[in-house]
């Protein structure tokens, strides 16, 4: 914990950083508030408190047909990116090959690159094998382009593991087989969920690239794109305050896990870094 | 100490996965750019038609400026929000720094959709901010410039990429040892020459890193334009989007996307290299 | 593989029978070679420690030995069979590491019991054999704890009773003690001592700490640039050092540079009678090996001379002497404390205690 340095200038960069925090905050603020005005949207202030919005939204069997969709594809594309992502991860890790540094660039590309780019040549791929747009091609886009995300997050947690412990594995007897299921997951569990979730939030709010591979049912972001065109209603103010409060839920319990995944790492029992092998 | 069966069998399912999803579908449409579109038909004859129509029609040089000039004002104020965010967390707060950064990151989890949605209601005629300034009595008339609008397109994404462009700002300057700032107050350096010339070069890196990320992503966004940018807020990847949708041209579509293919990644790399001369051990 | 000072003929050692055989060793990173052409024997029962700098090549030959690391050159032979084809899994050799890896996510009883695991052994022998070493090491009170509730000295012995459990042919020890502080270092020191003498496994320790060394081995291997100096006994290494490198990494010692002719050797101010061809030579000559002259006189057997006091260490029992001797010659001196001296004293040493030393 760093102890905070007087530089003079504390009251103006504190205010200034409220005013940064507020201009982050007002607009969830302003949607929240406003799902239940029964006025609907705009206009102000906000007069009328209702939840007429939110039973409109719970008898719209449409938005729930959509939240289904989005949690398959997104539990596939968990999976999906999960599994690619361990093994991409361990890869980069541990082996070297000719093409590994292309390899790591094309792994990570998707991260960086508009998702309008990931989706098109996808949708090109998609017709050029004769593969019809349904929620396989969107759960194709989402896994391919959320392994980078899974690789990120766990090659950080492979870089925080102690290899002496493998060595320590292998020392005692244990193949590298029972070494891999004993010792190397046990102690990417907390990154391995954290990936997790991280990808369900991404693939649930995932526009771009599915907008392009998307056959004939929703997912919920498209959705509600769809119903964004024909005009506002502030039933969507209910639906986007709902994923608002989800994903706080989730991203308070990512956060929880990452500090403990910090807390439990060698790092912090053994004050020694780790030793270089020089001798 | 692992075997050639262990590092097979961990590299090539993801090499496998990848050179099918992402390089055969980015080759691919590489390649659809070289095609062309005859009487409503793609054909597949070889050409440089294509780019030819990108360079020599200033309507795509037209949209792709005012593109890039969108990104630039998201990316530059961005920055101006962020870093001195980034800032003020990592040297002025003290017991509850971790809790205002979690504050400030946790909109990066609200969907982007939301978001875009909240600013659309917030800016319009008959929106909030509107209705607020005529309580005020501030106008007495809907100002309209407010959306549908590049302005509206830049406030949003500036939204949407602040947090984006603080978090490698934040690790940046919370991995400048201490020492170096006590050092430099010790030598008789002011708060602003101790942040000019020592906090801010040590923070380049991460600068870098965001305002690639932010400038990138705006770049190919298509999405804020269609909800808050109107006729005037229209950007390159809404053109791709409409060429791949009602009017119908993929290879001139896909010659669009190949360039900004091609911008980004040569930004990437303009970016890591300017890293690497400006980081410091 | 023919004997020479640096690697005595086994006779020499003072254990049983040969247990590892390292011949013609070599281990090649890139262009540098890290290890050139080492050839040792270890004993069964013996305590060698492997003594270097750091870049000496002293952890990397004992990563050849467990298996993280093949040999660039050269053969690695236990027991009869090629050691260094196998992976470290099936080798009967375990290593206690240097931070000692202990696995965070399972307490100190299944840390140890890891071994046992993954070899399938009965439960019921596995908690016998665990209770039996976490005795050894006194942690019997903390099966159930986790290594980061432990200190760094008991997550030592933990590591170490992981590996003991295995009852392993060899024990590899990296630089063991190197987290510890001064005081629980000294005293994990001499556990460790009766520890191997209780159970008479072979230990083959690794530290850059000469005086660890001399304290606790049957035998020790300098190492130096991934050769090996001199390989023998710490009294052996002390009192007669093969090289001069091994003379000053050891102990402290005063180098005579000079010339023998006619069989006198000449080191600048000193000058006596010796049984050497004619030719440059490097003496050593410990500290403590030189006295004050009584009564300014010298028996046959000693060598005289006179020094200007420059420097006084008081050491408790000890006063360490830095005396000029003219021609830019300074010994250090090492004598009983007897207060504080100036000026110009005689001093002497026993012929014999002037050992020569290859450069």
């Amino acid at each position: 914990m760093k102890a905070p340095l007087s530089t003079g200038r504390s009251s103006l960069l504190a205010i200034y950083a409220a005013f940064v925090f507020a201009f982050i905050y007002l607009p969830i603020v302003v949607l929240v508030v406003y799902s239940f005005n029964r006025d609907g949207v705009g206009g102000f202030p906000p007069r009328h408190f209702t939840l007429d919005w939110y039973s409109q939204l719970f008898a719209d069997s449409s938005i729930w047909d959509s939240v289904l969709n989005s949690l398959v594809v997104a539990g596939a594309s968990i999976v999906l990116a999960l599994t690619l992502g361990l093994l991409a991860a361990l890869a980069l890790d541990r082996a070297s090959f000719p093409g590994k540094a292309l390899f790591r660039r094309l792994v990570l590309l998707p991260l960086i690159l508009p998702g309008i780019i990931t989706g098109l040549s996808l949708l090109m791929f998609a017709k050029y094998a004769d593969l019809p747009l349904s929620l396989w091609t969107v759960f194709l886009g989402h896994g391919t382009a959320l392994i980078s995300v899974a690789t990120t997050e766990l090659f950080a947690g492979l870089q925080k593991l102690d290899r002496a412990q493998e060595e320590a594995s292998l020392d005692l007897g244990a193949t590298p087989w029972q070494t891999f299921w004993r010792i190397t997951l046990p102690n990417l569990k907390l990154s391995l969920i954290a990936a997790g979730l991280l990808i369900f939030t991404l693939s649930m709010d995932e526009i771009a690239v599915t907008f392009f591979l998307i056959g004939r049912d929703n997912t919920l972001p498209l959705e509600i794109w769809g119903r964004l065109r024909r005009g506002i209603t502030p039933e969507i103010n209910a639906v986007s305050t709902l994923i608002f409060a989800v994903s706080l839920g989730l991203i308070v319990s990512w956060y929880h896990l990452r500090s403990r995944s910090l807390g439990a790492q060698p790092g912090s029992y053994s004050n020694n870094l780790r030793t270089r092998r020089t001798s | 100490m692992y075997s050639r069966t262990y590092k097979s069998l961990v590299s090539i399912p993801p090499l496998l996965w990848v050179g099918v999803f992402l390089l055969l579908p980015y080759t691919l449409m590489f390649a659809h750019s070289l095609w062309a579109v005859r009487d409503g038909v793609m054909v597949h004859q070889w050409n440089w038609d294509n780019y030819k129509t990108l360079f020599s029609n200033p309507l795509y040089a037209e949209v792709l400026l005012r593109t890039m000039r969108i990104a630039g004002s998201v990316t530059v104020c961005s920055l101006l929000l962020g870093y001195p965010l980034a800032y003020y967390l990592a040297f002025q707060v003290g017991a509850r720094k971790e809790l205002q950064y979690q504050l400030v990151v946790v909109p990066l989890w609200v969907s982007y959709l939301v978001r875009g949605y909240a600013w659309k209601t917030i800016l319009g005629s008959d929106g909030v901010l509107n209705g607020f300034l005529q309580y005020l009595h501030l106008t007495h008339e809907p100002v309209g410039f407010f959306l549908y609008s590049p302005f509206a397109v830049v406030l949003m994404l500036t939204h949407i990429y602040t947090p984006f462009v603080f978090l490698p700002i934040y690790a940046a300057l919370e991995h400048i040892p201490r020492p170096l700032i006590e050092a430099s107050q010790d030598l008789g350096a002011s708060s602003w020459q101790t942040f000019w010339r020592v906090i801010l070069p040590l923070s380049m890196p991460g600068l870098l890193a965001g305002a690639t990320f932010a400038f990138v992503l705006s770049l190919g966004d298509f999405l804020a334009p269609l909800l808050v940018g109107g006729p005037s807020g229209t950007m390159i990847a809404n053109v791709v989007q409409s060429l791949f949708g009602a009017a119908f041209d993929w290879p001139l579509g896909a010659a669009i996307s190949v360039g900004i293919l091609v911008i980004t990644i040569s930004l990437l790399f303009l970016s890591e290299f300017l890293e690497k001369q400006w980081a410091f051990k | 593989m023919s004997a020479s000072p640096a690697n005595p003929p086994l006779q020499n050692s003072a254990k049983g029978a040969l247990l590892l055989e390292l011949r013609n060793v070599g281990k090649r990173f890139g262009a540098t070679d890290v290890l050139k052409n080492i050839s040792l024997n270890i004993a069964s029962g013996e305590f060698l420690t492997l003594l270097g700098e750091s870049g000496s090549g002293k952890t990397t030959l004992l990563r050849l030995i467990a298996g993280f690391e093949r040999p660039s050159s050269g053969e690695i032979w236990m027991g009869g069979r090629r050691l260094d084809c196998q992976p470290p899994y099936k080798r009967p050799v375990n290593t206690v590491f240097q931070n000692y890896a202990l696995f965070p996510h399972l307490n100190a009883r299944d840390n140890v019991a890891y071994g046992l695991r993954v070899k399938s052994t009965p439960a019921s022998e596995i908690t016998g054999r665990v209770e039996e070493a976490l005795s050894m090491v006194k942690m019997r009170g903390f099966a159930a704890s986790r290594p980061s509730q432990l200190s760094g000295g008991q997550q030592q012995r933990i590591a170490l009773a992981r590996t003991l459990v295995n009852h392993p042919q060899l024990l590899l020890l990296d630089e063991p003690l190197s987290a510890l502080d001064a005081n629980l270092r000294k005293q994990m020191q001499s556990e460790l001592k009766a520890l191997q003498r209780q159970i008479g496994i072979t230990f083959l320790f690794v530290t850059h700490d000469q005086e660890e060394a001399m304290a606790l081995s049957d035998r020790i291997a300098l190492l130096r640039d991934g050769a090996l100096e001199q390989v023998a006994s710490p009294r052996e290494v002390y009192a007669r050092p093969a090289t001069a490198y091994t003379a000053q990494f050891i102990g402290q010692t005063n180098l005579l540079r000079g010339e023998v002719r006619g069989c006198m050797a000449t080191c600048g101010a000193l000058r006596w009678p010796v049984d050497e061809a004619d030719g440059p030579v490097i003496f050593s000559l410990r500290p403590e090996a030189i006295r004050l002259a009584a009564d300014g006189k010298r028996q046959t057997n000693e060598v005289k001379f006179r020094g200007a006091i420059r420097q006084q260490l008081y050491g408790g029992s000890s006063e360490l002497l830095e005396v000029d001797c003219g021609n830019d010659q300074t010994l250090r001196i090492r004598i009983p404390a007897c207060g504080p001296l100036t000026g110009e004293h005689d001093f002497v040493f026993s012929m014999s205690d002037a050992i020569r030393v290859q450069e």
